[in-house]
């Protein structure tokens, strides 16, 4: 198992001809993500890919039974995007775009808001890499490489940051189960705390990692939740201890604009959650593994064996 | 994107809010020129720069006749005037507002913001102004006020009643303070700004509300759609690094430190710095290259990180998902040979293609040091500082 998608996930795109979707459509299909079709309005009724292309969300869903939308439509015409997926009862809305207006993303998080608990999807990013269920299917723009199939989850607000975060865990023999782009937006579709309950359900997850940065209440959120509603470990991370106030470093939503906005409030309020903290961003492999190797003699439900 | 007082007054005007009567000027001839325009016998001559807390560091005059005006004006213009908000390096006085003065009986706080939690416009509003927020909320937290709009319908005249009602206002300063904070959410929302501030909202002696001070920062993923409010850039205002880096949509923010630093994604580019910090050594600035490194960028990168003479070591952190190492190391190589680089230069490349991006830069004859991971690349670059490595030993301690 993991969480969101898997190989029999049916996935279309929306912007699929465009020329980056056309790029992460060949690395997802290669992947073995089970791609089923694409949108782009004026173009329905062509193939692209050897798949077919539909007008409309609607007419895709229809006709592919897919359940899940990688959006790579311009900032612009995003918000649209997002909420047509919602219409046609798409589950699954994974927007890679970066540059939607805040209050474009306000309308949409009230547009979501309409649809009752057992219906309303699941919006990852914007602005972020994207779902990958590492071994099985992704959905976004990460180089699947990187990612050992295995059991600790991945939520992050940075892109490369979690695959550099991967990357020091496969260096360690440690796999990962789904990693999760959260996008570093100051209005996101999925926090921290929604796919932290994920990976708490997921049988196959032993432990998160959970990458933070400046800005925004989410990390601080997380950490009570891990606090109070969270078996299994989870090492936390956020960048930016040298960030200065009031500048925003890069992502729209990276800046410290109010108390417990920093790095260093938010890592202390993991801290005393009971996250264990990395002590540094090169660290942070080693910090799942130490967590792990804790939590197993402590537990006698063996998380995973991790070489010393 | 922030403006000046002066164009957020006339912006918010537009969507009746109320503001003392006022015009900009460039000299002291067009200060006197606006003074008299004006009428009146006491007039404010406000230094304009991105900046609160301008009253503090003498940005703010009271003028009793067209003499003081002059002097005032002559003295603003040209100087350098230094806030907590602008840093220690300040900013040059280039316009200045030359205002009707009132007579304040009493000044409140009235700001718009975008609350991330609530994913909504927020009003929040205090019976104490002309001070920061921040000191309010850490000085007298239970006398603010919060107002979150419903963006289906947006904000209602009961909300803004509230909050005036809240106030203590009475009679008809009600309905001026409620036309004046619907009229701001109004510009907040069709502008797509982030923040917008009334501080003060004052009261005067004579019954009016009036927005004395006015503060806009505007949502720049949203300034394609908003032309007018784009044409408001004052560039005068921001660092010519981050305005050079901008055009080639890489992001670049100055910092204070000697070891520049290149990297791709915001979230990894933070994380070299933190690095970087904890290695002993202080970061430059923060620039993110983006996905597409091309051999284009990564010179255009380092040509902005050498412009800056505190510049002794550049680090260069890339991690190739999308991108391939080999690509980013020709672009190094590139760069390295048509921007004069005299310092030294520590790479470290992870991802698609590393060891022919290694072979690339270790065959270029460059004196390039390579380095394996994050943590060893960020201590070869507080060694190549040179300062007697104690800040490298720091971390090769905690590291053995």
């Amino acid at each position: 198992m993991s969480i969101l998608i898997d190989g029999t996930t049916r996935v279309i795109l929306q912007g699929f001809t465009g020329d980056k979707a056309t790029f992460h459509a060949r690395e997802m299909l290669a992947y073995g993500t089970r791609l089923v079709g694409g949108v782009t309005p004026g173009k329905g009724g062509t193939t692209h890919l050897g798949l077919p292309v539909f007008d409309t969300v609607k007419a895709a869903v229809r006709a592919t039974g897919a359940v899940a939308s990688g959006i790579f439509v311009p900032a612009a015409f995003c918000a649209d995007a997002i909420m047509e997926a919602a219409d046609a009862g798409i589950r699954l809305i994974v927007c890679i775009t970066d540059g939607i207006p805040a209050q474009d993303m306000i309308r949409v998080k009230r547009y979501l808001r309409r649809y009752p608990r057992e219906r309303k999807p699941m919006l990852i990013g914007p602005n972020c890499a994207g779902v990958i269920s590492a071994g099985k299917a992704m959905i976004g723009i990460m180089p699947g490489h990187i990612y050992t199939p295995g059991r600790v989850g991945v939520v992050t607000r940075s892109g490369t940051l979690g695959y550099e975060a991967a990357s020091q865990m496969q260096a360690l023999g440690l796999g990962v189960s789904t990693s999760v782009g959260i996008g570093g937006d100051p209005i996101n579709g999925s926090s921290f705390v929604d796919i932290l309950a994920r990976f708490e359900q997921d049988d196959d997850t032993d432990a998160v990692m959970m990458i933070g940065e400046i800005g925004g209440p989410q990390e601080a959120e997380a950490a009570l939740f891990v606090r109070d509603h969270m078996s299994k470990p989870v090492v936390g991370y956020v960048a930016g201890l040298t960030a200065p106030v009031g500048r925003r470093m890069g992502h729209a939503g990276a800046i410290i604009s109010a108390f417990g906005d920093s790095a260093a409030e938010k890592a202390e309020l993991m801290r005393s959650s009971g996250l264990t903290v990395a002590p540094s961003p090169a660290e942070l492999g080693r910090a799942m593994a130490d967590a792990l190797a804790a939590h197993s003699t402590r537990a006698p439900r063996a998380a995973q064996r991790v070489p010393a | 994107m922030d403006i000046h007082e002066y164009q957020a007054k006339e912006l918010l005007a537009g969507f009746g809010v109320p503001v003392p009567r006022g015009g900009v000027a460039y000299t002291t001839e067009q200060a006197a020129f606006r003074a008299e325009e004006l009428g009146g016998s006491r007039w404010v001559v406000k230094a304009q720069i991105h900046s609160g807390a301008r009253g503090k560091a003498g940005g703010i005059r009271v003028c009793a006749n067209e003499h003081q005006v002059r002097a005032a004006a002559a003295d603003l213009l040209g100087r350098r005037l230094v806030t907590h908000q602008t840093g220690p390096a300040g900013r040059v006085v280039q316009r200045l507002y030359v205002e009707e003065a009132v007579t304040i009986a009493r000044e409140l706080y009235v700001g718009l913001v975008l609350d991330r939690r609530a994913e909504r416009v927020c009003v929040v509003a205090a019976p104490e102004g002309g001070i920061e927020i921040e000191e309010i909320a850490q000085r007298a937290p239970e006398t603010i006020l919060r107002e979150v709009v419903e963006p289906a319908v947006g904000m209602q005249p009961f909300q803004a009643r509230e909050i005036a009602f809240g106030l203590g206002l009475r009679g008809g300063e009600v309905n001026q303070a409620v036309k004046a904070i619907l009229g701001a959410y109004q510009a907040f929302r069709d502008l797509d700004a982030t923040m917008v501030e009334m501080n003060p909202l004052a009261v005067t002696a004579d019954g009016h509300v009036l927005a004395l001070d006015a503060k806009m920062t505007f949502d720049d993923n949203a300034l394609f759609r908003r032309p007018a409010v784009a044409e408001l850039r004052d560039y005068a205002e921001e660092d010519p690094r981050d305005a050079e880096a901008a055009k080639y949509g890489l992001n670049y923010v100055a910092l204070d430190g000697s070891i520049g630093c290149i990297v791709n994604g915001a979230g990894l580019a933070m994380a070299t710095m933190d690095m970087i910090k904890h290695a002993g050594g202080e970061p430059a600035n923060f620039l993110d290259i983006g996905g597409g490194a091309s051999p284009e960028r990564v010179a255009v990168a380092f040509g902005l990180v050498l412009s800056d003479p505190r510049v002794r070591v550049v680090l260069v952190n890339i991690f190739a998902g999308i991108n391939r190492c080999d690509w980013v190391a020709q672009g190094i190589v590139q760069a390295a040979r048509e921007v004069h680089v005299s310092v030294p230069i520590v790479a470290r490349l992870a991802g698609t293609n590393v060891e022919e991006g290694r072979r690339i830069i270790a065959e270029s004859g460059l004196d390039i040091t390579m380095g394996d991971t994050l943590a060893d690349a960020a201590m070869k670059a507080v060694i190549a500082l040179g300062d007697g490595g104690t800040g490298g030993s720091r971390l090769a301690r905690e590291v053995a």
